[in-house]
C-alpha cells in the first residue's frame, strides 16, 4: 500500500506544485505555515478537488490522472479522512457516526451498528455510542472521527491538523493516544499539520511545502540537521545563512562573509547554533575568524537564556545567559560584536 | 455551567432593559398594538351566540375543507420545486444568479391580482402553455381546485426559496465534504446530511409558504374563480360573506387566524426569527 502524489493545482493566484510519496504502514507529515498550500493538497487526495495536472496514484491505481481523463469521486476513493474540526454529524450519536460510511456504502444496518460499536470499544469509547457530537470533549470527538474514517477500511488515511482544535492541556494526551491507534491501521498514513510537535510525535517523515512548493522532504532528524530554508530553520531554531562559497568564504546575500571550517564552493547553506555565538562590546582579540559587527533589535528573555536578535551584514540569533546579558548591559538599538567559530559553522550545498 | 449561566443571563436582561431607550420603547408599542387592535375589533364585534351554528354550517366548512386541501398541496408543490431552487441558487455558481432569484421571487412582491392575470395568460385556455396543456392532455387549470393550488403556490414559493436558500447558505459545506469522503453519494449526502442540517430553516420556510397559500385571494380569484366548493377558498368566501353576511365574515376570519396564529405560536422559536440551528465547528 502507496501514495504517489504528483499535484499540480491553481487556485487565484495561488499555484500548487508538490510531490508526495507515502508507503503503507508509514506516517508521512505534511509541515509547513499557513496558507503553504498543505490544504490544497489534502483536498486534492481526497478527491475535493481536481488536480490540473499530474498523477495520484494509490497501490498502482490512478486516482486522479487528467491526462489520462480519469478522476475517481472521493466517494470511491478507498481514502479516509479526519478533518480538522472532525466534522462529526451534529444530529447523529456517536454510533452513527462511525456507522454512517458502511451505512451509504450500503451495509445493511444491523452489520453496521455492530462493527461500529466494536470500533467505538477499539478506541475506547464503548460507554460513549450513545452520545451526541456536542456531549463530546475534543479528544473524544477526535477518537469517533478516526472510527469513523477506519471503519471504511480505508488504504490511505489523511489526516488534517488532527489536534489543532484541542487546548493545550489535552493535545499531549490525545496525541499519544493517537500515535498509538495510528500504528495500528496498515495503510498509508498523511499528517497535514503547521506544528513541528506533531509532526515529531507522529511521523516517520516529513516533507516541508512553502509557498506551494516542496523544499525538503526526509526522517525529522535529517531535516532539522539540514535546514534548506529560513521557515525550517525557525522550527528547529537556528541560525541559517545563504550565499555562495569560494576560496573558503561564504559571501551572503547580504554582502557579509561566513569563513566555515571546511572549504565550500557554489551557492551554500551557513548553520549556526544560537548558542555558538558569542557577544563582545568591542573586537575580540585571538582566533575567531568570524567577528561581524551588528546591532541588537530584540531581546527576549526565557527562563535560563536569553535570544539576541542581531541586525548587520550578518543577522543572527544569539544564545546567552542572563548573566552575559547583564555583563554586556545590552539594549535593543545598542551595537555589538557577534563571533563564531569556524568549526561552528555546518555548510551544505544550496 | 448552570450555576453560573443563570445570574449571568439575569445580568444581561437586566443591562438590556436599562439601555432601551424610551422612545423605541414608545414605538415598539405603538407597533404592537397596530397589529393587535384589528384582530380586538373583530373579538369584540363577533357573533358569539351564532358562532357554532356559523362554523358548522355547510358553505362554512366546505370553504375551510377546501382551504387546507389546496394551502397543503401549495406547499408540498412548494417545497418539491422551492428546495431544488433554493439549492441552486445558493451553492450553483452561475451567470445571472440574481436576475434568477429576483424572477422566481418575483411574485412575492408583485400585486397578487397582476399574478392572477400574468397566470391566466401563461396557463389559461389560450394561454402560451395552457392552450397545449388543453389540447394535448385536456388539462384545465383556471376556474379548476388544480387552478387554485398553482395560484397559490406561485405566490407562496418565494417565501420558502429565500428561507430555504438563506438556510443551505449558512450551512458548514465540510460536513458535506466529509461525507462523501466517507462513501456517500451525493444524493446520500443530500438526504442525510444536507436536509437534517438545514431542516429548521426548512419547517420556517414551509410555514411561511403555508401561511402565504392559505391566506391567498387576488391571484386565486383572478385566475382560478369564486365557485363554492370548487375554488371557494376561505378568504374569497369572507370576501362574499362580507357584502351579504357580515356575520358570516367575522366568523370565518376568526376561524383563519386562530388556525394561523396556532401554527405561528406553536412554531415560533425553534423555527422561526432565531434563524437556523445549522451546524457548526
Amino acid at each position: 500500500m502507496s501514495l504517489d502524489a504528483r499535484v499540480t493545482c491553481t487556485l487565484g493566484t495561488f499555484t500548487l506544485a508538490a510531490y508526495v510519496t507515502v508507503k503503507g504502514g508509514e506516517t508521512v507529515a505534511v509541515l509547513g505555515p499557513n496558507g503553504a498550500g498543505k490544504s490544497t493538497l489534502f483536498r486534492c487526495l481526497a478527491g475535493l478537488l481536481p488536480i490540473e495536472t499530474g498523477r495520484i496514484e494509490l497501490d498502482g491505481e490512478p486516482l486522479d490522472d487528467p491526462t489520462a481523463g480519469i478522476f475517481v469521486r472521493p466517494e470511491r476513493r478507498p481514502v479516509a479522512v479526519v478533518f480538522q474540526d472532525y466534522m462529526l454529524f451534529p444530529n447523529l450519536t456517536a454510533l452513527e457516526n462511525v456507522a454512517f460510511g458502511l451505512r451509504a456504502r450500503g451495509t445493511g444496518r444491523a452489520e453496521a451498528r455492530a462493527r461500529a460499536a466494536s470500533w467505538l470499544a477499539r478506541v475506547g469509547l464503548a460507554d460513549h455510542s450513545q452520545h451526541r457530537p456536542r456531549a463530546l470533549s475534543g479528544g473524544q470527538a477526535q477518537r469517533v472521527a478516526l472510527a469513523r474514517a477506519l471503519a471504511t477500511e480505508p488504504r490511505l488515511l489523511l489526516l488534517d491538523e488532527p489536534l489543532a482544535a484541542l487546548d493545550a492541556g489535552a493535545r499531549g494526551d490525545v496525541r499519544r493516544d493517537l500515535r498509538r491507534h495510528l500504528a495500528t491501521f496498515d495503510g498509508a498514513r498523511l499528517l497535514v499539520t503547521h506544528d513541528p510537535v506533531d509532526a515529531y510525535a507522529l511521523a516517520d517523515r516529513v516533507v516541508i511545502v512553502e509557498a506551494g512548493r516542496v523544499v525538503q522532504a526526509g526522517t525529522l532528524a535529517d531535516v532539522s540537521a539540514r535546514p534548506r530554508s529560513r521557515y525550517v530553520a525557525d522550527l528547529v531554531g537556528v541560525n541559517l545563512l545563504t550565499g555562495t562559497g569560494q576560496d573558503g568564504t561564504i559571501t551572503t546575500t547580504a554582502g557579509g562573509h561566513i569563513i566555515p571550517a571546511d572549504p565550500v564552493q557554489g551557492p551554500s547553506f551557513a548553520m549556526i547554533q544560537p548558542h555558538a555565538v558569542a557577544l563582545y562590546p568591542a573586537p575580540p582579540a585571538g582566533s575567531p575568524r568570524n567577528v561581524w559587527s551588528a546591532t541588537v533589535t530584540d531581546i527576549d528573555r526565557h527562563a535560563d537564556r536569553v535570544r539576541v536578535r542581531l541586525d548587520g551584514e550578518v543577522p543572527l540569533v544569539a544564545e546567552i545567559t542572563p548573566a552575559a546579558l547583564d555583563a554586556l548591559a545590552l539594549r535593543p538599538g545598542d551595537h555589538v560584536w557577534a563571533s563564531v567559530k569556524a568549526t561552528e559553522i555546518t555548510t551544505y550545498p544550496a | 455551567m448552570t450555576s453560573t449561566a443563570a445570574p449571568e443571563r439575569g445580568r444581561r436582561r437586566h443591562v438590556g432593559r436599562e439601555r432601551l431607550p424610551w422612545p423605541a420603547l414608545v414605538l415598539a408599542g405603538v407597533a404592537i398594538a397596530f397589529f393587535a387592535l384589528p384582530f380586538l375589533g373583530l373579538l369584540w364585534r363577533a357573533p358569539w351566540g351564532d358562532v357554532w351554528s356559523i362554523l358548522t354550517s355547510e358553505s362554512a366548512l366546505t370553504a375551510l375543507r377546501l382551504s387546507l386541501w389546496c394551502s397543503l398541496w401549495a406547499t408540498l408543490a412548494a417545497l418539491l420545486l422551492g428546495v431544488p431552487l433554493a439549492w441552486l441558487l445558493a451553492r450553483v455558481p452561475f451567470r445571472g444568479r440574481g436576475l434568477v432569484r429576483a424572477l422566481c421571487t418575483l411574485s412575492m412582491v408583485l400585486p397578487p391580482v397582476v399574478a392572477g392575470v400574468a397566470l391566466f395568460y401563461a396557463l389559461g385556455r389560450r394561454g402560451l402553455v395552457g392552450q397545449y396543456l388543453d389540447d394535448w392532455f385536456g388539462i384545465t387549470l383556471p376556474f379548476s381546485t388544480a387552478g387554485v393550488v398553482v395560484a397559490q403556490t406561485f405566490v407562496a414559493m418565494p417565501f420558502l426559496v429565500l428561507t430555504v436558500e438563506a438556510a443551505f447558505r449558512q450551512q458548514d459545506t465540510r460536513f458535506e465534504e466529509a461525507a462523501r469522503t466517507l462513501g456517500a453519494s451525493r444524493w446520500y449526502v443530500f438526504r442525510r446530511v444536507t436536509l437534517p442540517a438545514i431542516r429548521p430553516g426548512l419547517v420556517a420556510g414551509a410555514v411561511l409558504a403555508w401561511a402565504r397559500a392559505l391566506g391567498e385571494f387576488g391571484a386565486t380569484i383572478t385566475f382560478a374563480g369564486n365557485f363554492p366548493g370548487r375554488t371557494q377558498t376561505m378568504p374569497l368566501a369572507i370576501y362574499l360573506a362580507n357584502e351579504i353576511e357580515p356575520d358570516e365574515a367575522l366568523v370565518l376570519s376568526l376561524v383563519l387566524i386562530a388556525v394561523s396564529f396556532g401554527v405561528l405560536v406553536a412554531l415560533r422559536d425553534r423555527y422561526l426569527g432565531s434563524g437556523t440551528d445549522a451546524p457548526r465547528p
